[in-house]
């Protein structure tokens, strides 16, 4: 007795590769699609926007004539945001890994905390900006300031960064750590010596890329109250300021065509930003990249 | 005199500081990882207070029941929350649409079919996808995918809610192709080597072993990319508009709930007036939803998960 119908299965083979063949250029095709829109924007943007650029655009403070705006003031606020939110949210990022990984005993409260921090990486933006809103600048009174933009901003990015710097803690072998306390090491002394210098590349990598999406956000900074047209520069970290993204979403949101040109000028700016930063994620991490 | 290494390690060891230090960190440390947990309290509790003041003014019956949301209204202001619901809905609607097909349909390419080489080039460039701030997602949105869909459509108004859904789908596909191509990939060699030998297609193998052994894991990338597409903000300010409506209407100005909050704090609304706590009584809604939305893919994929 035969338990395979020869004939039928001929009959049907060529059906089937048909039909394998159709579906294989339809996911490729839906995969070319999402390529292609990163191309379109791309082009879009670069072909709108280059004409503004020059260096009167980088060094000229906003302005309500379209051909006069320049982006000084929102660049100069972008850095002064990271310059808070980088040691910010690393110190906290880190520290919790460490927490997490070295000295937390599995339980119900570190499960706990490992859950909230996943949670807390689906909450909107927008709504961090809310509490950003009541407790930095109302209740602790910062205002409209760099620091209770970056403090939001670091809160954000936070469970990013934790995460990060876990898996690169974690990636630490056994093996050194043993080594150490075998030398008579102490506990702070190994994570301080041994993990934390083993651990660095991956942590910066991931800290780096946490801080490219802080510069990229507009809701918070919008909910904080950040304004939009400052014509001088913050000295201080309780001074208010403006950042790259509120600059190209003011001028965005103008009806004026030309403003558009202005606001593509602005994308292309932070996309070379972000282009920088990247980069320099992806040079550690291939740099430093070690292999135990 | 040479003390020995014994004696050495005694006295370190003895060193009163060291052990305060030992002492000290974990504390310290504990203190630092519990920000987080502070973070999700103080959301919580600052979205309620806020709330619960809201809800001093307006009644919850309204709020919840209203299908009017007329908050700038000289007289008799109206608060239903109905229509910023509803406005979020279009958006996300069409946001999955778009972008549930091309996402697995990318995840089934990357896992199924592709070279490595290909894999190499392709999950780069999906990254960056995913990278591209919102904001400039809604200049794209308000200024070239609008008037395309207009030169086909003459009916679209400037601002409406396909423009900025397809914009969102486009912005979640990185996330739901990547996380569905996880989920593909753990699916192990030996089941698809076996469908193969039994002579299957690719696509077979695909349909038939891998997407059903995946189905929790893809699920809950759609789910956590709906979580993603509720809470989008600034394409929706950009290209959606600022008119709440309670109706079925895509093709003019509509508002979704984080669009709201936006439009509030741009504004001039005073501390302590009605329209100012009611950016809360929204944002709590909208952090609901996206909780349930977080929780729920959580669970998919632990409750679905099969082992092998």
């Amino acid at each position: 007795m035969r338990y395979i119908e020869q004939e039928k299965v001929v009959r049907r083979m060529n059906g089937r590769m048909v039909v394998n063949r159709v579906f294989q250029g339809l996911f490729m095709f839906a995969t070319a699609l999402a390529l292609l829109a990163l191309v379109i924007l791309l082009y879009r943007i670069v072909s709108q926007g280059a004409g503004h650029l020059s260096i009167d655009f980088l060094t000229n403070f906003a302005s309500r004539f379209p051909d006069q705006a320049g982006i000084k003031a929102a660049l100069v606020g972008s850095i002064w945001l990271m310059a808070v939110v980088a040691p910010t949210s690393i110190l906290l990022g880190v520290g919790s890994a460490i927490y997490l990984e070295e000295y937390a005993k599995k339980g119900r409260i570190t499960t706990f905390i490992q859950m909230n921090i996943s949670n807390l990486a689906g909450v909107p933006s927008v709504v961090f900006g809310l509490l950003g809103l009541t407790i930095f600048v109302r209740a602790l009174a910062l205002g409209n300031s760099i620091l209770a933009a970056g403090f939001t901003m670091s809160l954000l990015i936070l469970p990013v960064i934790i995460v990060a710097a876990q898996e690169a803690i974690r990636s630490v072998p056994g093996e050194l750590r043993d080594a150490s306390y075998g030398m008579g090491a102490t506990k702070w002394q190994t994570i301080v010596r041994i993990i934390l210098p083993a651990a660095i590349p991956g942590i910066l990598t991931g800290s780096i890329l946490a801080l490219s999406r802080a510069i990229g956000e507009t809701a918070p900074l919008i909910v904080v109250g950040i304004p939009v047209i400052i014509q001088f520069l913050p000295e201080g970290v309780m001074d208010t300021f403006t950042a790259l993204p509120m600059q190209i979403y003011d001028w965005s949101s103008r009806p004026q065509a030309e403003f558009q040109t202005v606001a593509a000028a602005g994308i292309i700016v932070l996309m070379v930003v972000l282009l920088f930063m990247n980069s320099i994620a992806v040079f550690i991490r291939n740099k430093f990249d070690k292999s135990y | 005199m040479r003390t020995s290494v014994q004696e050495l390690i005694a006295k370190s060891k003895d060193k009163k500081s060291k052990k305060i230090i030992e002492k000290l960190i974990p504390v310290l440390l504990f203190l630092i990882a519990s920000v987080s947990v502070l973070t999700t309290i103080g959301i919580v509790l600052t979205l309620i207070i806020e709330t619960v003041t809201f809800f001093t003014r307006v009644p919850l019956s309204e709020f919840i029941l209203g299908t009017t949301w007329l908050p700038f209204a000289n007289s008799g202001a109206q608060f239903g929350i109905w229509p910023l619901i509803v406005g979020t809905l279009k958006i996300t609607g069409i946001a999955i649409v778009v972008a549930v097909p091309i996402g697995i349909s990318a995840a089934i390419y990357l896992s199924e079919y592709a070279s490595d080489n290909v894999r190499r080039v392709v999950k780069p460039i999906l990254e960056v996808l995913a990278g591209v701030p919102t904001i400039v997602y809604g200049f794209f949105a308000l200024t070239f995918v609008t008037p395309v869909l207009q030169s086909f459509f003459p009916d679209i108004k400037i601002f409406n809610a396909i423009s900025p859904g397809i914009v969102v789908g486009i912005m979640i596909i990185p996330m739901i192709a990547s996380l569905s191509e996880d989920a593909m990939s753990s699916v192990p060699k030996s089941i698809r080597d076996g469908a193969l030998a039994m002579g299957s297609t690719k696509f077979e193998v695909a349909w038939k072993i891998t997407v059903p052994a995946a189905l929790s894991g893809i699920i809950a990338s759609v789910v956590l990319g709906l979580s993603r597409a509720i809470g989008e903000t600034m394409i929706v300010s950009l290209a959606a508009g600022s008119t709440p409506k309670f109706d079925g209407d895509f093709t003019g100005s509509i508002q979704t709930m984080t669009a709201y909050i936006v439009q509030v704090s741009k504004g001039d609304a005073g501390y302590g007036t009605t329209i100012y706590y009611s950016i809360y009584a929204v944002g709590f809604t909208l952090f609901l939803f996206t909780m349930a939305m977080n929780i729920l893919a959580g669970y998919m994929s632990k409750r679905f998960r099969e082992e092998y």
